[in-house]
């Protein structure tokens, strides 16, 4: 499989392997900093994306073991795109199913529609339970960019 | 038929829903549409026959005429599969 959007979406210093996070706040953070790092947001963006945990709780683990985190498209948004950090050590986010979380994944979007083949593609990938697994087993970026 | 995925924003964990929803409605045979929405539109709904959304933000969403399905792992389309034609066939 290839994904061309994924790679497309994941700009330079966009993915991190093995951080470590002290809390769930601070698993969103870091996938916000990255998305700050490769230049799609202004670091207001990530205050939002933390505020959405506080106001509507984990329902962003989407999967066992992943969250899609994200704040919504406004003018602190520069450009579509995504971030992955996977965490040393598992963080607890208190969803009843699928905790703990061992993968983040940071969206930002400029607008509603325009990211839906990033997202199929970025679905596609973590349908995938041998491409989960290597994205956890990642030992550097590149192990996780050669996925894409 | 209308369908509603439901997430706290609209862009994320619901365009996920719709797009796997619609996946596993083609192949049960089931026509209906799908729309990814937040949480706030889903408050105003009055004519989504189904919502779909997660256990958390379901609680949120009593008090309307629709179902709520809620879904546990977003990639799973046998859980979709299966509480989709539990509900609708």
């Amino acid at each position: 499989m290839s994904f061309a959007k994924l790679a497309e979406a994941f700009g330079e210093d966009s993915i991190r392997v093995l951080a470590v996070a002290l809390d769930r706040e601070h698993a969103v953070e870091l996938s916000g900093d990255l998305l700050v790092s490769s230049g799609r947001v202004t670091p207001d963006y990530v205050t939002q994306m933390v505020d959405v945990l506080d106001t509507h709780g984990p329902y962003f683990v989407v999967a066992p073991g992943i969250a899609l985190a994200h704040a919504k498209p406004s003018e602190v948004v520069l450009s579509t795109g995504l971030s992955l950090v996977t965490l040393a050590d598992p963080v607890v986010f208190g969803h009843e199913s699928n905790d703990p979380v061992r993968l983040v994944i940071g969206l930002c979007a400029v607008d509603h529609d325009s990211h839906i083949e990033m997202l199929a593609e970025l679905s596609a990938l973590l349908s995938d339970e041998a491409s989960v697994n290597s994205l956890l087993n990642a030992v550097d970026t590149e192990h996780i960019r050669n996925l894409f | 038929m209308k369908i509603i995925a439901v997430c706290g924003m609209g862009i994320g964990t619901s365009v996920l829903l719709k797009m796997n929803a619609e996946k596993v409605l083609s192949q049960l045979g089931i026509e209906a549409t799908v729309e990814a929405t937040d949480m706030k539109t889903a408050r105003e709904s009055r004519d989504a026959q189904v919502i779909l959304t997660t256990p958390d933000l379901a609680q949120l969403l009593t008090g309307l005429p629709s179902e709520i399905i809620t879904i546990d792992h977003f990639f799973d389309l046998e859980e979709l599969t299966k509480k989709l034609s539990a509900s609708l066939l």
